[in-house]
């Protein structure tokens, strides 16, 4: 069966298709990701730092984890809605998105992001 | 035997849904990995996939409470600023690190990186959650599929690690007490 990264749709076997889990696992690695840059970014930048401080007494962490939540949601709705019927590369959205949860995990790591 | 409030909701959210998490962990990460196998021909019992469910179910939940009491309950106690000339920082366990170069590195880069390492687990077994939730045994079928699942379980793991060791040291050091105290027994005075 031929699948690529945009997805193939298989009517006959839709039953069976990759797509709906392919979408949970790159929206969760750009979920991860989303939640390290803006880390990074409201640290780097007092303007981001207070625009994140959703709730005082957490401080900009209210607002980095939500706007991480929001923006993870939002990828999966959105790839849910174009894969769920289709089989795709699962080898290579796994990549992906094992890169970037990878990336997510070093990049929360302060010696990294101080780097930035 | 007493315990401050502030004391207990620290106890609860380590001890009890972060190292509950943990152990919960390597057992969700055995089960996925040894029944959904490609390779592995004896059949799935529906009993088995439900249980399977229930267990990702209660592992999702978990990190969610976990993370939501750290950030939003016991983290504002950690990063209250103290009132001006205050000399007993006891109250303020983030100031009390920052004021002595030897415990200084206990915020600035255990409670900097666990603040955010942490919310990465619930992300992840959530997606396992709704992964195996839509696939059930048809996970058997998707090696690919899989192997990622069980990869994000793994980074999962580590990040709770990570999170629940720099809580333990964070607590040692600096400790966030305070609130009304639970005299929880008696104990016998001579």
């Amino acid at each position: 069966m031929s699948s690529t990264l945009t997805g193939t749709p298989t009517p006959a076997a839709k039953a069976m298709t990759n797509g709906s889990g392919a979408a949970a696992v790159l929206a969760a690695g750009l979920g991860s990701f989303t939640l390290a840059a803006t880390a990074i970014a409201a640290d780097e930048s007092s303007t981001i730092k207070n625009l994140m401080n959703f709730y005082h007494p957490t401080g900009p962490l209210s607002g980095v984890t939500t706007a991480a939540i929001l923006v993870w949601i939002a990828f999966w709705i959105v790839l849910e809605r174009h894969w769920r019927n289709r089989n795709v590369a699962m080898g290579r959205v796994g990549a992906i998105a094992l890169v970037f949860l990878v990336l997510s995990l070093l990049l929360t790591f302060p010696p990294i992001a101080d780097l930035f | 035997m007493e315990i401050t409030t502030r004391g207990l909701w620290t106890l609860v959210h380590g001890m009890g849904f972060g190292a509950l998490y943990l152990l919960a962990c390597s057992g969700a990460l055995v089960e996925l990995w040894r029944r959904y196998a490609k390779d592995d021909l004896s059949p799935i019992s529906e009993r088995e996939e439900a249980f399977l469910r229930w267990y990702l179910l209660a592992m999702a939940v978990l990190a969610w409470i976990t993370v939501l009491t750290g950030t939003y309950i016991i983290y504002p106690w950690y990063r209250a600023v103290p009132p001006v000339g205050t000399a007993n920082l006891a109250g303020y366990p983030q100031r009390l690190l920052l004021s002595n170069p030897a415990t200084s590195g206990w915020h600035s880069i255990g409670m900097e990186w666990k603040e955010h390492v942490a919310w990465l687990v619930p992300i992840s077994i959530t997606m396992a959650f709704a992964v195996f939730n839509h696939h059930r045994r048809n996970l058997r079928n998707h090696p690919e599929l899989r192997a990622t699942v069980l990869s994000f379980m793994v980074v999962s793991f580590l990040a709770a690690g990570i999170a629940g060791f720099f809580g333990a040291m964070l607590n040692k050091h600096a400790p966030v007490e305070g609130g009304p105290t639970i005299r929880v027994m008696e104990g016998e005075s001579r």
